[in-house]
């Protein structure tokens, strides 16, 4: 499949990083935003790179802490309160 | 003065997050679990240098970037990020996007969320060399901006933004190649044409 090749696309498809990160000012926003609004191949190429970005942010995640990690962590502050008891 | 009490009160929020971020940089739950433990000791011996009233997350995780790459990087080989070598821009969107590609099993309708599972997405991203792996952790699992990124690394703006470039198109590579082996294993045609023809730094 191509994707789209005319310059406008080609200057929105450079900012598809900066777009998708949030990094663009306003007006930048704004002008890809124009330009996916009447480009459907490049707005099917931001809608794909901005679920992948939610895709990896979900399942990268760990949804469980090891037990007793927390537990330890607070047994070192007490021992180490106010002092420099030693590391670990 | 920021208090050590405040601390322990404070900074216990945030160690589910730092467990992942620790888990996808050394790749193990030993040393994760480690990693964050100093991270926290760190956090509470010097935490009268922490300014109140700013960020106490990115605070942290510059501790655990800082701790990742001063302890646990020089254990590993050195970084090679030619490793990388040169990758096309919308590697996976190019080959799966939107038509129906019955050699890895995604419809149309099946959202990339269905169709990548959740190990071949972390293995996509710890297959990674630091240097890109880190600000995509960064980046997007955590949700840094490039400026937090870039003091957290301590590299220029211009570097972050070239490496997670980089970084995310090796990992569409991956997870495309991930999709194949598990699929019925036609081979992209253009796959070759795109191995290692060059370098770009940053």
């Amino acid at each position: 499949m191509d994707a789209c090749d005319g310059p406008d696309c080609n200057e929105a498809l450079r900012e598809l990083d900066l777009f998708l990160d949030a990094e663009l000012s306003d007006d930048a926003r704004e002008g890809i935003r124009h330009h996916l609004d009447g480009c459907p191949d490049c707005h099917s190429a931001f809608d794909f790179h901005a679920e992948l970005k939610v895709v990896i942010h979900q399942k990268c995640q760990e949804n469980e802490m090891p037990p007793g990690l927390l537990a330890r962590i607070e047994r070192c502050f007490d021992t180490d309160f106010g002092g420099d008891g030693p590391l670990g | 003065m920021a208090d050590q009490a405040v601390f322990a009160e404070q900074a216990m929020e945030y160690a589910p997050q730092l467990y992942s971020a620790a888990m996808r940089m050394t790749r193990n739950r030993a040393d994760a679990e480690d990693l964050v433990q100093e991270t926290y000791l760190k956090g509470f011996r010097s935490f009268h240098t922490f300014t109140e009233g700013t960020n106490l997350r990115a605070w942290l995780f510059r501790i655990l970037t800082n701790t990742y790459i001063n302890k646990y990087r020089a254990k590993q080989r050195r970084p090679d990020e030619s490793d990388l070598g040169d990758i096309e821009d919308l590697y996976l969107y190019k080959r799966i996007g939107t038509l129906a590609d019955a050699s890895i099993g995604r419809s149309a309708e099946e959202s990339l969320m269905e169709m990548l599972p959740d190990d071949e997405v972390k293995q996509a991203l710890e297959s990674l060399p630091d240097n890109f792996r880190l600000p995509i952790v960064l980046a997007d699992v955590e949700g840094f901006a490039y400026k937090e990124i870039a003091e957290m690394l301590e590299i220029p703006i211009g570097t972050v933004m070239s490496r997670l470039h980089r970084g995310r198109k090796a990992m569409q590579k991956a997870l495309h190649s991930y999709a194949l082996e598990r699929g019925l294993a036609r081979s992209g045609s253009t796959d070759s044409a795109t191995a290692a023809s060059g370098q770009e730094n940053d």
